[in-house]
C-alpha cells in the first residue's frame, strides 16, 4: 500500500531564539527541531511520537511550512519547498494540509461552520458561491456533519464535532499529505475512538498520506504504518511500526514503550511483557544540548563514546533506521 | 450565508437589550441626538429666531408685552447689560439670551449638533485608524510593529490636551494645507481630525496587544496554511475577532470626544464663532454666571448627560460583547 516518496525531509534544522536580543546580536536559541531526515510514502501513515517538548509538533508545522525551518531541505511531491515565498507556496498549499490539536483555538469563534470550511476553496478561487457550498456541504458530510451545521458557530459543537470541522477544513482542496498534529489529543478518550475511524476512513476513500504526530503511543500504534520516535528534536529510531512496539531498537523507545501500562485482562499478551524501565533525571535543556548522543545523560547502557560521538541515523537489514552505538536486540 | 439563532452578534443583542440601564441611556442619547438633529425646525418654525446672528437691538413677547433682549443693568454703576432670563415660553426665547441676543435653547440646539457631529466623526475616525494601525502593528510585529509603537508613544507622551491645545491653535487659526488638501480656518474636520488623532493610541494599542495573541492561535495558522493573503487573513480572520472591542470602544470614545471637543472650544480653539458648540456656549455664559447662570448651567448638564449616558451604554455593550474584557483597568 506504500508507494513513492510524497514528502521528503534532508536535515531539517529549527531553532528559535531564546530571547530577542538586539539586532544582529545572536542569543541562544532553543533547538526544537535539530537535524531530522525521514520520508513519508503515499498511503501511509507515520507516526511520529515523542515526550512533550520533543519538537514533534515543530517538525510538523516546519514540514507543511508554518514557519521558516533554519536549514534542511523539504521535497514535496519532488518539488523543493523549502525556500518558497508565501506567494510561490500557494499552488503547493492545496496538497498539503495541517489538522491541529486544539479544536478550540484552531476555529476562528465569530465565524460559521460553513465559512470556515469554504475559506480555504475562496482563497483558490474554486467555483462560483453556489459551487462552494455543494462541495462545503459534501465535505461536512463526508467528516460525519449535516449540511444544515454548515450556518452554526464552532461554540455550539464539543470537541469532537469541532475536530471534524477541522478535519473537513484540511480536506477541502483535496490534499495529498495531511499533517495531523496530535488530533486527538485534546479529546475525551471515547470521542478519541471515533475521530481516529474517522481518519482512516477518510485515507481509504480519498487515498491520503498522513503525518500523524502523537504522544500517546497506543494511538500512534493504531494509525500508523511507520513510526519515528523522536527525542529532543531528533528522530532516535524510525521503522515499521510493528517492529518497532515488538522489538524497541532504541534504549529510548524501549523506555518509552515499558512506560505504556497495560491492561491486564486475562488474554495473553500480543507482545512479550517488558520489563518496566525506569529513566533517571530530565530531558535536557534544548537550549545547550547534550554532546555525542543526547540521549547519554539518561541511558542506562551509555559508554564513553556515546558521550562525544553523534550516532548517526544508520538502515539495518529490515530498513529499520536506529540513532544509537549499541543498538538493542 | 445566514447566520445562526446563536451567533455571537445575536447572543451580544439579546443580552444588550436586557441591560436596563444601557437601553435607558441609548433611549437618552437618542433623544438628545434626535433634539439637535431637529434644530432648524425649532429655530425656524417654533422659535423664529436665526442662531448666529448677533440680535443685540431685538426684543421679544414676554408675558404679552414688548421686552428688549438686552436690558440695562440696574445693579451697582448701572453699566452694561444684562440679557433676557429664560420666559420658559418655546416660542419666545425659552431659556433667554446670551449677551448678543441670541436665543440660548435655539443654540444649544446647533451647538449640540456641532458637539455631537465632531464627537461621533472624531470617534468613528478615531476607531478606523486605530484598527488599521493597531491590526497592522499586531499582526505583522517586527519593525512595523516598532515603528508603529514608537509612533503611539510619542502621541501619548505628550498629555492629550497640551497636544490638542497645541495642534488646534496652530491649525484652526491657520487653516490645514497638505498637497491637494485644503481646509479652512473655520471647518469642523480640523477639531475631529485632531481629536481623532491624539486619541488613536488609546484605542489602537489594546487592539495591537489583542492581535498580537491571536495571531498566535492555530486558525489564523490555518489560514496562512490554506494560503491565504496576509491582507485576506487580516480582514477575514483578524477583524471579526477585534470588531467587539471596536464596537465598545466606539460610544466611549464618543463621549470622551465630545468632552475634549467641548473643552477646546471652551477654550476657543475648537469650533469659532458665530458656529455654536456645548463647549462656545459654556464660554459665553462665563461673564453671566452670576446673573444668567442657565447660559453656562444647560449646556454643562447636556454635556454631562450625554457623557454618562454614552458611558453607560459602553458599558452595557461591553458587557453584552465580552464579559471577560478589562478596557478601564481595576473592576
Amino acid at each position: 500500500m506504500t508507494g513513492d516518496v510524497l514528502l521528503k525531509a534532508t536535515d531539517v534544522v529549527k531553532n528559535f531564539p531564546v530571547r530577542s536580543g538586539a539586532a544582529g546580536r545572536r542569543g541562544p536559541v532553543v533547538h526544537a527541531v535539530d537535524g531530522v531526515s525521514l520520508e513519508v510514502r503515499r498511503g501511509e501513515t507515520l507516526g511520529v511520537v515523542g515526550e512533550s517538548g520533543c519538537g514533534k509538533s515543530t517538525l510538523g508545522r516546519c514540514l507543511v511550512r508554518l514557519g521558516e525551518v533554519t536549514s534542511g531541505r523539504i521535497e514535496f511531491e519532488g518539488q523543493d519547498i523549502t525556500r518558497l515565498s508565501r506567494r510561490r507556496l500557494r499552488p503547493v498549499r492545496p496538497g498539503l494540509q495541517m489538522v491541529f490539536q486544539d479544536p478550540y483555538t484552531s476555529l476562528n469563534p465569530r465565524r460559521t461552520v460553513g465559512e470556515i470550511v469554504a475559506e480555504p476553496l475562496l482563497v483558490h478561487r474554486r467555483g462560483t458561491r453556489a459551487e462552494i457550498r455543494g462541495t462545503v456541504a459534501d465535505i461536512l458530510d463526508r467528516v460525519g456533519l449535516t449540511a444544515e451545521q454548515a450556518d452554526r458557530y464552532p461554540h455550539e459543537f464539543s470537541g469532537g464535532m469541532r475536530q471534524r470541522v477541522g478535519i473537513a477544513r484540511s480536506l477541502a482542496l483535496k490534499p495529498r499529505l495531511i499533517v495531523a498534529d496530535e488530533p486527538v489529543s485534546a479529546l475525551d478518550v471515547s470521542i478519541q475512538a471515533q475521530v481516529l475511524n474517522l481518519f482512516a476512513d477518510l485515507q481509504e476513500q480519498l487515498g491520503l498520506t498522513y503525518l500523524f504526530v502523537a504522544h500517546d503511543l497506543g494511538v500512534v500504534r493504531r494509525v500508523s504504518n511507520r513510526i519515528a520516535v523522536m527525542y529532543l528534536g531528533r528522530v532516535v529510531e524510525l521503522g515499521p511500526a510493528d517492529r518497532v512496539y515488538s522489538t524497541p531498537a532504541h534504549p529510548y523507545t524501549q523506555a518509552l514503550l515499558s512506560a505504556v501500562p497495560r491492561i491486564d485482562d486475562g488474554t495473553p499478551a500480543q507482545t512479550p511483557a517488558r520489563e518496566r524501565i525506569m529513566l533517571s533525571g530530565d530531558v535536557p535543556n534544548p537550549i545547550d544540548l547534550p554532546s555525542g548522543c543526547t540521549f547519554h545523560p539518561r541511558c542506562p547502557f551509555a559508554r564513553d563514546n556515546c558521550r562525544t560521538e553523534r550516532p548517526p541515523l544508520s538502515v539495518d537489514a529490515t530498513g529499520r533506521q536506529v540513532a544509537c552505538h549499541y543498538p538493542l536486540g | 450565508m445566514t447566520s445562526s439563532k446563536n451567533g455571537p452578534w445575536r447572543t451580544a443583542g439579546r443580552q444588550l437589550i436586557r441591560n436596563r440601564p444601557a437601553m435607558i441611556s441609548a433611549a437618552a442619547f437618542l433623544i438628545i441626538l434626535l433634539a439637535c438633529l431637529a434644530a432648524p425646525l425649532y429655530a425656524h418654525h417654533v422659535a423664529h429666531v436665526d442662531p448666529l446672528a448677533s440680535n443685540i437691538a431685538g426684543t421679544t413677547v414676554v408675558d404679552g408685552r414688548t421686552t428688549d433682549l438686552l436690558q440695562q443693568s440696574t445693579d451697582g454703576l448701572g453699566l452694561g447689560v444684562t440679557p433676557l432670563g429664560p420666559t420658559w415660553d418655546p416660542g419666545h426665547y425659552l431659556l433667554g439670551a446670551d449677551n448678543q441676543g441670541r436665543d440660548i435653547a435655539a443654540r444649544l440646539l446647533y451647538g449640540g449638533r456641532n458637539s455631537l457631529y465632531i464627537g461621533l466623526a472624531s470617534a468613528f475616525v478615531c476607531c478606523l485608524l486605530a484598527a488599521v494601525l493597531g491590526i497592522v502593528a499586531g499582526y505583522f510585529g517586527g519593525w512595523i510593529d516598532a515603528v508603529l509603537a514608537r509612533l503611539f508613544d510619542v502621541i501619548w507622551a505628550f498629555p492629550v490636551y497640551l497636544l490638542a491645545i497645541c495642534l488646534s491653535v496652530v491649525l484652526v487659526t491657520g487653516g490645514l494645507h497638505i498637497g491637494p488638501l485644503h481646509l479652512n480656518a473655520g471647518s469642523l474636520l480640523l477639531p475631529i481630525l485632531i481629536i481623532a488623532v491624539i486619541y488613536v493610541p488609546y484605542v489602537a494599542r489594546p487592539l495591537r496587544g489583542q492581535v498580537m495573541a491571536l495571531r498566535e492561535r492555530d486558525f489564523i495558522q490555518a489560514s496562512i496554511g490554506s494560503g491565504a493573503a496576509d491582507w485576506r487573513i487580516m480582514r477575514r480572520e483578524v477583524l471579526p475577532n477585534v470588531l467587539p472591542t471596536l464596537i465598545v470602544f466606539l460610544p466611549m470614545m464618543t463621549a470622551l470626544n465630545m468632552l475634549t471637543e467641548s473643552a477646546l472650544s471652551f477654550l476657543s480653539v475648537g469650533v469659532q464663532s458665530p458656529d455654536a458648540s456645548w463647549g462656545t456656549i459654556i464660554n459665553d455664559g462665563l461673564g453671566l454666571l452670576y446673573t444668567r447662570p442657565v447660559v453656562t448651567v444647560a449646556p454643562g448638564l447636556l454635556i454631562a448627560l450625554t457623557a454618562i449616558a454614552l458611558n453607560v451604554l459602553g458599558d452595557g455593550v461591553r458587557d453584552a460583547l465580552d464579559p471577560n474584557a478589562r478596557l478601564r483597568g481595576g473592576a
